[in-house]
């Protein structure tokens, strides 16, 4: 398992540089740099323009700026944000945990629900329920989320106004930052009904957020199911004299698991990236509107280290996931 | 009282008017005695003791006038009541040991779970029992294998796994569904010898699902030669081998390949069983049989007894009082 592990970690290395690269690449192939951006593209002054390039170092060579941008990432120094002048660090652990509840919350309301529903369409396979959820699924897959978003914001918010229609809590309530997290930061505070008004505004983001992965985690569930329960090992578990719910669920489901958990850590990748849309869509104050309004700026600092945190992020929790994967599969766990 | 008492078993696949594949089979098994069920594939073998252990599911349909285990009729049991017999009084071997043993649970897991299931034994009591039974089997250094997966095991060891699974709760009946097919030629004599000592030793009744003429002569007690989802021939050992009463248990004993010493070709018998499409209307295996006349061809014949045990055929063989 350590040496399992240790492999893992290697594969980080060169992950992590290949990372670094692309987005300094790519936010430098954006026409227009920062300094534009901030005086407004018309009527710049040439040399006003050439001062505050050499003054970010930005006239340098492209090497030189990548050879700078890597021995300040070895330091430990994220830079600062061109526009804010706050360290690039700080902002993103103040947003972040708004994108990460609303990622649990959508994970949570995926992962519980694609998992009830793949088991129950795989164990009444060419049922009508079986091909109800197949086909629901398949639009979900396909729904483009922003879409899908404003569709839910007009149905709930608009016309039935049963959800609010953008921010995390409204504004009547001051709940100081404790965690981050505004349901347990409601919670704590003394504030009447806070946490509720949190809950109504984290419920319609989190559906849109999980409507994909709800969508892959419920075909893979019921795939997934559907061959492990013609698996000889399940007729054994029969004749056993097993309940069926234990042969379902105890064999059954821990095997089908294995594949699932795979598409589970994938998903969270999406989710990171679907963020991006669903925070904007909802005026969610998370890392994903905080990075679009950053490469609208074209504040280099704060999109390629905020891109990079993101992406260590998602490379973490593959890794774990990579690790729940031997500990559910003992054929993974013993290989040399 | 016969152990278990199977009267008129068919079961189909798909609606009630689909071509049987097993097709009102009669079969007793006595306490403590060896039955062997020998026939080709898909001759209804396996399918016959997956019903009765009501492992058959949907598009199957079993039927049968009775399937009396141990005084109770398994076809008439609710779900919760079955599974207080099935894996208890009544267990199964399968074939295949590297698949039917659970890949993500240990090998001490799969055993405590049917103590736990049966005997209601727990935690340190249920690991001692799963730790006799890992020896009574003969699994060297048994008590570092409890913590063993399946995948850590050879063929050989899986299958001794799944028969201390099989005798856990000390059946009445054991029914191994092929145990050595799928094994290596040196294991299989010692799978075999084991399950022949755990049957003597626990007097369980023992059915024996095979294709190997060579341990059937060598172990079974009685004979159950099954064709297309019907027995054709039931008979004690060694007498059926020395004097097959069907043609086709003369065929299968002539197909071993010991008894083509010094032939050019090994004895066969041309033609495959019977499909869905090409069901003759008379005895099923007039087009392959070499005795099989006109009327053969038209009538289908019943299984009736006769001095040595009872044939499904108009024209039995090497009887000595000729029957019609």
């Amino acid at each position: 398992m350590l040496s399992f592990i240790a492999r893992r970690l290697g594969l980080l290395i060169p992950t992590f540089f290949g990372i670094t690269l692309l987005t300094f690449a790519l936010i430098r192939m954006i026409p227009g740099d920062p300094v534009e951006v901030m005086m407004g593209e018309r009527r710049v002054d040439p040399q006003m323009h050439a001062e505050a390039m050499e003054r970010l170092g930005l006239n340098k060579p492209l090497y030189a700026q990548y050879i700078d941008y890597i021995s300040q990432l070895a330091r430990g120094d994220l830079g600062e944000s061109l526009r804010t002048r706050t360290p690039v660090w700080d902002e993103f652990t103040t947003l972040f945990p708004a994108t990460l509840e609303l990622t649990l919350a959508a994970l949570l309301f995926a992962g519980s629900l694609g998992l009830i529903a793949g088991v129950i369409a795989a164990l009444k396979r060419g049922s009508l329920f079986d091909h109800g959820v197949m086909g629901i699924s398949l639009a979900g897959y396909s729904m483009p989320i922003f879409w899908w978003g404003l569709l839910l914001i007009m149905c709930f918010s608009v016309w039935l106004g049963w959800t609010p229609v953008s921010g995390r809590i409204d504004l009547l309530y001051d709940i100081p930052p404790v965690t981050g997290f505004m349901l347990i930061d409601t919670l704590l505070s003394d504030e009447q009904g806070a946490f509720a008004d949190a809950l109504h505004h984290l419920i319609l983001p989190a559906i849109v957020l999980g409507t994909i992965p709800l969508a892959v985690i419920a075909r893979m569930t019921r795939s997934a199911m559907l061959e492990v329960l013609r698996e000889d090992y399940i007729r054994t578990a029969r004749a056993k004299g097993l309940s069926p719910a234990r042969v379902v669920f105890v064999h059954g489901l821990r095997n089908a698991l294995i594949p699932v958990l795979t598409v589970f850590g994938l998903q969270i990748g999406a989710l990171l990236a679907g963020a991006v849309l669903t925070e904007t869509i909802f005026s969610w104050p998370g890392i994903g509107k905080w990075l679009i309004e950053s490469i609208g700026a074209r504040d280099y600092p704060v999109v390629q280290n905020g891109i990079l945190l993101i992406a260590c992020l998602v490379i973490l929790v593959n890794f774990v996931v990579d690790i729940l994967y031997g500990l559910a599969n003992p054929r993974i766990r013993h290989q040399k | 009282m016969s152990l278990l008492d199977i009267r008129n078993l068919s079961v189909r696949f798909g609606d009630t008017n689909a071509i049987p594949v097993v097709d009102g089979l009669d079969l007793s098994v006595q306490a403590g005695e060896v039955l062997a069920i020998v026939g080709e594939s898909g001759s209804g073998k396996s399918v016959t003791m997956m019903a009765l252990m009501g492992l058959i599911d949907a598009p199957g349909i079993v039927t049968a006038d009775s399937l009396q285990f141990d005084g109770t009729d398994m076809l008439r049991l609710k779900g919760r009541q079955r599974r207080h017999i099935v894996g208890k009084d009544l267990s199964m071997v399968f074939q295949d040991p590297m698949t039917a043993l659970n890949p993500s649970y240990t090998v001490g897991f799969q055993i405590e779970e049917v103590l736990r299931q049966h005997l209601g034994l727990k935690g340190q009591a249920a690991r001692q029992r799963a730790l006799q039974l890992l020896e009574r089997v003969e699994i060297p250094a048994a008590a570092s294998r409890l913590d063993a997966y399946p995948h850590q095991l050879s063929g050989g060891m899986s299958q001794r796994v799944a028969i201390a699974m099989a005798i856990a709760a000390e059946p009445k009946l054991l029914i191994a569904d092929e145990p050595t097919t799928a094994l290596d030629v040196t294991i299989q004599a010692q799978i075999m010898e084991l399950l022949l000592d755990l049957q003597r030793e626990q007097n369980m009744g023992l059915v024996l699902i095979t294709h190997d003429l060579a341990v059937v002569a060598e172990t079974a007690n009685r004979v159950c030669v099954m064709y297309a989802g019907q027995a054709v021939e039931l008979g004690q050992v060694p007498a059926l081998f020395d004097a097959p009463t069907h043609p086709y248990s003369e065929a299968l004993i002539k197909a071993i390949p010991e008894h083509s010493l010094g032939a050019t070709r090994l004895s066969t018998l041309p033609g495959i069983v019977p499909g869905r499409y090409d069901r003759p209307a008379g005895c099923l295996l007039s087009p392959r049989c070499p005795y099989a006349q006109a009327h053969c061809r038209d009538q289908r014949p019943s299984l009736d007894a006769h001095e040595r045990g009872a044939a499904r055929c108009f024209y039995p063989l090497n009887l000595t009082a000729e029957v019609a």
